[in-house]
């Protein structure tokens, strides 16, 4: 086997040197009441070639090795990923180095992350972020227990029932266990969360937003923001759809105290869902309570600019049972990835390219209105949308399906209430020609 | 004087990202706009300014990352025998198969049907790790070891909270990696920490002792952290099992015992595996990685949702699962780094993934027997995958662990895991794996020995050491006093 290098020969020298008479005498000491009983059994072994054929035949298995568009975004989009990004950040000096303990030897990756978390930071209108966390909906259980830590005696959430419905089954998996409260905020007929009820909670230590939510709908987070405030908790900006904030006013400056949500569209690919980023950003004020790595800036012996991991007693290698989180790693190459990304974007790019999604998106919604569909709410989007059909849609949605066109997906699956509407994703990725196929094939 | 790897070279400097560019570069190749503007439609109070980014060009960028990575240091760079992480190389093909067309695009949220290449790929994961540990039923889900034990620890509260019982503490040994406690913690449990017994693994009786009915069971690492197999497994799972308490079972030394250990035989219910460590993924500077859970038959029904099932010939996506502890994951986890552990398991088959083991420990013991006359060693023990030594020998000269770590990165080694486990002070614990093969050891321990001489002869040099490097020791007291988290 190619990456076991051990001659027959190499391991009788060896084993001479440990006083072994062969290789499975190493495990002597291992009691027979626990050893392994005959081969494992799994296929045998395949070259490099066959392995090739086997993972090609299983894509070939997956609609989207056809496909030509996927209107469906969800939580995982579909954007265009520059060469140099996986080119760069695939080198093997990168991504195959342990966690940065030994900075002297780590500069690239702590230096890389150090510009990330400065990036993120920008982008979410944030004072400090941290190196990653492992998605979207991670982070936002996350943030919810630092919430809940920094709002000490108080033991109650509130969650919008608009954010990414998977995301909010990751919170009750995390805080099960605790005796925390947590309530679902309805929506209001606008599309957006309705915080009318705020005053009447007790015990409010937390109260979380996603913008764009999972209908699409931009929250009014600015409001938003003065009514929790005013209710004296702490506000919890999410959101599934990083590039927005590349357009839209951003959460930091809405007046946000913990902002997190997914960075997949930072140049990750879609890879059924993961690996994603949890990007996490909070205020300076905030920052000994945040979970997981952080990177920051220091000097060397002779004076000289340099990074390390740092407030690492937080972490639970130092605090044990009283760490701020158990997450031991970070997502430290999708956070790479995504500085990458933003590097390669800039200022300028990653506001045409969020505009466009924006463009196109207006388009495909203004199209199918006119084809007869109506939007379930009446509220500005970005590139998400929630349309309802006079018709039923599912056998167009199947001739467009034949087209190799995914046209978006029904929310019936996640909420009984609207049963009948479809969630719409258009990227910078899908050509006028298909969203005009998709118009064509509602009006006909 | 022996050399390791490690000589002078040409470092380039590089400014933070920010500190170069000019407004109006780019490194994007803009698409289209093949439809109207429209952003005059967005009320203003919604829009923002946009975030601060520098604008590069595409040659700014891969300069950039290109300087960055050469001061890095990787698997491929060298050998990087740091303890209780197996730091294997990291098979190219694997990164080949990941980015299959096919599998690269799929979306996660696309109807079964039009997603069976995927399934397949998950389906076919959770039986061959079923198969490799011994256990019932696998859930891919947990993104990283920290959160399968966090899964696990879920389990046991919700199979206690089904069984009507209230217990509130958990077992777990002084040597485990600080992630168990802040899981168990974080799950409502509080750790009662189990002292390791002098020859450095769980005494019985004392578990006997411990164990009771407030007791949810224990958290334990087999081979533990220090490198040794916990010969006693069988007698402490019964206590705690006879008790009416679980047993949660660590992997991430997984890569000493393939095919050589079964755990369900060892009366483990619940275990994760690290599949950055024992299944080759690469690390990536910290992650993703990926950490699956195994379970015994009578815990499947609490593995998070959604399951993957296979029915006829088709795999199928599976929620109705009552006793689910819920999700863990907005998908199914680390899909991508899922598929490399395949594709790792597709290439080994079951004959190298033993030999695999074998070989680790091997290495392991080669570098013990090898390395005892000048360091001091912990445990006189046979040891698994990993050895521990510490610094005793060495303080004399006023020479710590740390002084020796750094010396050996100016050889061009990355150093072994330093201060951990806790149990041993000033310990240096060396994992080789098994794909170092035996003349780099020998050039690894000929220095490790040199760097041992040097501590008696010239320890000025090992205090000064990293010199050879872009930075020398950094401060990181001044790091964490004033923290300075963006630029």
């Amino acid at each position: 086997m190619r990456y076991l290098p051990h001659t027959d020969q190499e391991i009788h020298e060896m084993l001479a040197v440990t006083g072994h008479g062969s290789l499975e005498g190493l495990f002597a000491h291992i009691p027979e009441e626990c050893s392994y009983h005959g081969d494992i059994d799994i296929p045998a072994p395949l070259s490099e070639w066959a392995l090739s054929e086997h993972f090609h035949d299983i894509g070939r298995n997956n609609y989207t090795s056809a496909a030509k568009s996927i209107l469906l975004g969800a939580g995982n989009y579909s954007h265009y990923i520059p060469a140099i990004v996986p080119s760069l950040i695939g080198r093997s000096e990168f991504l195959t180095a342990y966690t940065p303990y030994q900075p002297e030897m780590s500069q690239g990756t702590l230096q890389g992350i150090f510009e990330y978390q400065t990036l993120t930071a920008r982008l979410l209108g944030m004072e400090v972020a941290n190196a990653s966390m492992y998605d979207g909906a991670s982070a936002l259980a996350e943030a919810l227990l630092m919430a809940l830590r920094i709002a000490r005696k108080k033991n109650t959430i509130a969650i919008s029932s608009a954010i990414h419905p998977h995301y909010r089954e990751v919170v009750f998996s995390y805080l099960q266990a605790g005796s925390f409260k947590i309530i679902e905020l309805p929506v209001s007929l606008d599309g957006r969360t309705d915080l009318s009820g705020l005053d009447d909670i007790d015990d409010l230590a937390a109260v979380a937003i996603q913008s764009p939510n999972f209908f699409g709908v931009i929250e009014d987070l600015e409001t938003g923001s003065n009514l929790i405030h005013s209710a004296d908790a702490l506000f919890v900006s999410c959101f599934s759809e990083a590039f927005a904030y590349g357009l839209l006013r951003s959460p930091g400056a809405s007046g946000a105290d913990i902002v997190c949500g997914e960075g997949q569209s930072f140049g990750m690919s879609q890879s059924f869902g993961g690996p994603g980023l949890g990007m996490f950003a909070c205020r300076t004020k905030h920052q000994r309570n945040i979970p997981g790595r952080v990177v920051g800036e220091t000097v060397d012996m002779d004076g000289k600019r340099g990074y390390v991991l740092t407030l690492s007693t937080r972490e639970q290698h130092i605090r044990r049972e009283k760490a701020t989180s158990n997450i031991c790693s970070n997502q430290g190459i999708c956070a790479l990835t995504a500085a990458a990304y933003m590097a390669s974007l800039g200022a300028t790019g990653v506001r045409r390219v969020a505009a466009l999604n924006y463009d196109k998106s207006e388009y495909l919604k203004a199209g199918l209105i006119k084809a007869g569909a109506k939007p379930l709410f009446d509220s500005p989007t970005f590139n998400e949308f929630s349309l309802t059909f006079a018709n039923n849609f599912e056998p167009v949605r199947r001739r467009l399906l034949e087209k190799g066109i995914i046209a978006g997906i029904e929310l019936g699956r996640f909420y009984k209430k609207y049963k009948d509407a479809y969630l719409f994703c258009v990227t910078e990725t899908a050509s006028k020609a298909v969203l005009d196929t998709v118009i064509e094939e509602v009006s006909s | 004087m022996t050399h390791g790897p490690g000589i002078s070279g040409l470092i380039l400097e590089e400014p933070l990202l920010w500190e170069k560019g000019k407004q109006g570069r780019t490194a994007f190749s803009m698409p289209d706009q093949d439809v109207p503007e429209a952003t005059a439609k967005l009320p203003q109070e919604l829009l923002g300014s946009g975030p601060e980014f520098p604008d590069l060009s595409e040659v700014d960028v891969v300069r950039h990352y290109t300087r960055l990575s050469g001061w890095n240091f990787g698997i491929d760079t060298g050998m990087y025998p740091l303890g209780s992480c197996t730091m294997k190389y990291n098979p190219k093909i694997n990164e080949k198969m990941a980015a299959t067309h096919g599998i690269v695009s799929s979306h996660p949220l696309l109807s079964d049907d039009l997603s069976q290449g995927s399934l397949q790929i998950l389906f076919e994961l959770q039986t061959f790790l079923a198969q490799i540990t011994g256990m019932d039923a696998v859930s891919l889900q947990p993104a990283a070891g920290a959160q399968g034990e966090m899964a696990g620890m879920l389990i046991f509260a919700a199979y206690f909270r089904k069984k009507g019982e209230k217990r509130n503490k958990i077992l777990i040994p002084d040597t485990a990696h600080g992630t168990n406690p802040a899981s168990a913690a974080l799950c409502g449990f509080k750790p009662v920490q189990i002292k390791s017994g002098d020859d450095g693994t769980l005494d019985v009786n004392l578990v006997s002792e411990l164990m009771d009915e407030d007791t949810v069971g224990i958290m334990l690492t087999n081979p533990n952290t220090l490198g040794l197999f916990e010969e006693s497994i069988r007698e402490i799972t019964a206590i705690v099992h006879a008790k009416g308490g679980l047993v949660y079972g660590d992997g991430a030394n997984m890569n000493a015992v393939m095919g050589m250990v079964d755990f369900k035989r060892c009366g483990v219910d619940i275990m994760h595996l690290n599949l950055h460590k024992t299944f080759s993924t690469p690390h990536g500077g910290g992650g993703p990685g990926a950490g699956p859970i195994c379970v015994v038959s009578e815990l499947e029904d609490f593995l998070p949702i959604p399951r993957v099932v296979k029915h006829d010939e088709s795999y199928q996506l599976k929620y109705d699962c009552l006793d689910s502890i819920g999700r863990l994951h907005a998908f199914f986890g680390n899909f991508a780094v899922l598929v490399r552990a395949y594709s790792y398991i597709l290439s080994m088959g079951a004959q190298n993934l033993k030999k695999t083991s074998q070989l680790a420990v091997l290495n392991a013991n080669y570098v013990k027997e090898s390395l005892r006359d000048v360091l001091h060693l912990a445990y006189e023990k046979p040891c698994m995958h990993e050895c521990v030594f510490s610094d005793l020998m060495q303080r004399e000269y006023n020479i710590s662990t740390l002084d020796m770590a750094k010396r050996l990165i100016d050889h061009g080694y990355h150093p072994p895991t330093i201060y951990f486990p806790l149990v041993v002070p000033g310990a240096i614990m060396i994992e080789p794996t098994e794909t170092e093969n035996k003349e780099d050891i020998d050039q690894f321990i000929a220095v490790f020995k040199d760097v041992v001489r040097e501590a008696k002869d010239n320890g000025e040099r090992l205090r000064q050491a990293p010199t050879r490097t872009k930075r020398r020791r950094l401060d990181e007291t001044m790091a964490a006093r004033k923290p300075c988290l963006i630029g």
